[in-house]
């Protein structure tokens, strides 16, 4: 036991839940974004992964990190423009489109990746991001190194969460878009277009995807890999349900999988005798349990799937 | 059949032997060019296991001695269509991994008898031209474990590996009973991330290990090596040289070369020798197969010293490192 409170007390491992957490927060927001105003994207595998690539690909040029990230963010928005030019105005199967959209941009940031550069025995390099402390802040005894002792994008992930927090709930913007993912009918009543507010929304919120892709080659690694996203988009997708598509709640979810990851990874280290794959399954498993709890109070947007039609009854 | 006439009609072209039969033709063929020899990589060619195949393959076609043509990142669905395709296409030797797909690379190698595979396999050797070969390098990753003890200043190191499959637990253990033969108090923990590719993954494993004490790091995975140089502390590679990836960081590496299984299918290609064979002895340190290689000056001088014989006894082949394929503790 005393293993457990050893590992559960070291600054290492809560350290590692804020940097595990971060592209699962950005990801999450992006899809919460786009199931608000009524659209599941689940293009957020592929987006992720193009954004890690353009991102790196954009600093391998040249091109500094915030540019990367930027870069990131502009891939995810034209695939977001993609899926929602398919799913909004032309209405198709939302579940189709996205998995389409999954695989053709995954594909397509491995083909941009070999054009342009050459094969090696390992993937050329960048310099990442490095840990920006806080002055004064990252001073605080355990507190200071696990929360102020971040790689930039990590700042910006959680800057995001109360950004669309207070976006969604305290101004005339966040109240359209919530109204277009519960009555659009409504929203078009008050003279707001709900079909370029769904395109606008799914562009930014797909930008967030690809920026969450992006941390992954320009913070936690400093190298891209074809397949290196490994199921985060899936997981926040997930993680949107046991948000109750709320962002406050996202944060709490992704933190929460983050740390059950982060903690068996040490777990693995300490504990002889038990299979491995326990362990790698418990960040899996505790997300079901808490899924199954949060899911029975989360309030589905109404209108979530339901392709709007002008005049349509 | 349209297979056998193409090589009869080059045959009387080229002016060779009229009366050969067809059984002998392609190798009389082959004898004259360089052997078209076809890659399909499951994954990228980053991958350090299919970048160790690429490159030997990529070297072999620089020096003239085969025609390399590949394809990366073919998934398992798709394998079975590429392999038809390059045996179709004329090729003389097929190499890739079956890993995921043992039974349909198999009925594939037996619908077309006269090309060669050369797979990475888990499995064994089939018909007269499927050819298996497995990764081993515990030999190197043995020596490399030898140094790790003699350099630990808290008697811990942590090894990263991907999936407990035989080669990545043969490659751990042997990691481990090279620590374990220098000094058998120091302790090796192992964590697996349950996947091959994330190398952010193998990162936070790197970054737990250390956290729980360790202070060299043996990086079956890349992205294992960004944690020590994270901390400040030294890492081992395996497969690949990544000392220039990680100068200041990774200070050996077991290296493993494909060179020496390749050059004797080629070989038993040419010479139309049947190639359903096992080609994973041809990985020993005795034959070339796999090294280590150190950065000078960073492990203490008596410990290499030490490693050294060794190194010298298994060339010799007289010493043999325990083989454990046994998933480690």
């Amino acid at each position: 036991m005393s293993v457990l409170f050893d590992i559960l007390g070291s600054v290492g491992m809560w350290e590692a839940v804020l940097r595990i957490a971060t592209p699962l927060i950005l990801g999450t927001l992006g899809v919460l974004l786009c199931e608000r105003v009524g659209v599941l994207n689940l293009g957020i595998e592929g987006i992720m992964a193009f954004g890690a690539m353009i991102g790196w690909l954009t600093v391998y040029q040249g091109g500094d990190l915030w540019t990367g990230m930027l870069a990131a963010a502009l891939g995810g928005a034209a695939f977001g423009f993609l899926h929602a030019l398919l799913t909004v105005p032309l209405g198709l199967s939302q579940h189709v489109t996205g998995l389409g959209i999954t695989l053709f941009a995954s594909s397509f940031a491995y083909y941009v990746f070999r054009l342009a550069v050459p094969t090696a025995s390992s993937p050329p390099t960048i310099d990442p991001f490095q840990p920006l402390s806080v002055p004064v802040l990252s001073e605080i005894p355990f507190l200071g190194p696990v929360l102020f002792n971040q790689t930039a994008p990590t700042y910006l992930a959680v800057a995001f969460v109360a950004l669309i927090a207070w976006g969604l709930y305290r101004t005339p913007l966040g109240l359209a878009v919530r109204m277009a993912g519960e009555n659009p009918h409504a929203l078009d009543a008050q003279g707001i277009d709900p079909i370029w507010l769904r395109i606008g929304t799914i562009m930014a919120g797909s930008a967030l995807m690809g920026m969450g892709g992006a941390f992954l080659t320009l913070s936690a690694f400093n190298s891209f890999f074809p397949t290196m996203i490994q199921g985060r988009g899936w997981v926040c997708v997930a993680l949107v349900v046991f948000a109750s598509w709320r962002p406050g709640r996202a944060l709490l979810g992704a933190l929460l999988f983050a740390l059950f990851d982060a903690f068996q990874l040490r777990l693995q280290t300490v504990v002889d005798g038990v299979p491995y794959q326990l362990f790698l399954m418990m960040p899996y498993l505790l997300s079901i349990v808490a899924l199954i709890i949060m899911a029975r109070r989360a309030r589905v947007p109404q209108a979530l799937m339901q392709p709007y039609r002008r005049g349509e009854r | 059949m349209s297979k056998l006439l193409i090589n009869r009609r080059r045959l009387l072209s080229t002016g060779a032997v009229l009366g050969a039969s067809t059984l002998f033709a392609p190798s009389i063929l082959r004898a004259q060019t360089a052997l078209k020899v076809a890659g399909i990589h499951a994954s990228p060619v980053e991958n350090a296991w299919n970048s160790v195949l690429h490159a030997a393959l990529q070297a072999a076609h620089d020096e003239g001695m085969i025609e390399y043509t590949f394809s990366e990142g073919v998934s398992g669905t798709d394998y079975p269509r590429a392999m038809r395709e390059y045996a179709e296409s004329g090729n003389a030797l097929i190499v890739g991994e079956s890993y995921a797909v043992e039974r349909e690379a198999r009925q594939v190698a037996g619908d077309y008898p006269d090309t060669a595979f050369l797979m990475g396999s888990s499995g064994e050797a089939s018909g007269d031209n499927f050819g298996v070969f497995g990764t081993w390098n515990w030999e190197a990753a043995y020596l490399c474990g030898m140094l790790a003890a003699a350099m630990t200043q808290t008697g811990k190191v942590g090894s990263v590996g991907a999936i407990p499959i035989p080669e990545v637990n043969m490659l751990i253990n042997g990691f481990a009973d090279g620590v374990h033969a220098v000094n058998p108090d120091v302790e090796h923990s192992v964590s697996f991330i349950g996947t091959f590719f994330d190398p952010p993954r193998a990162r936070e494993a790197g970054l737990a290990q250390i956290d729980s004490g360790a202070d060299i790091l043996f990086g079956e995975r890349i992205g294992t090596a960004d944690a020590a140089r994270e901390r400040g502390i030294k890492a081992i590679g395996s497969m690949i040289d990544y000392t220039p990836r990680y100068p200041d960081t990774v200070f050996a590496n077991a290296l493993w070369s494909f060179r020496p299984l390749l050059d004797a299918a080629v070989a038993d290609t040419g010479a139309g020798n049947p190639t359903g064979k096992n080609y994973t002895p041809l990985s020993l340190m005795k034959d070339g197969g796999n090294d280590i290689s150190y950065v000078e000056g960073v492990a203490p001088a008596e410990a290499v010293a030490r490693m050294e014989e060794v190194r010298a006894a298994i060339k010799a082949g007289e010493f043999e490192v325990p083989r454990n394929f046994e998933e480690p503790a």
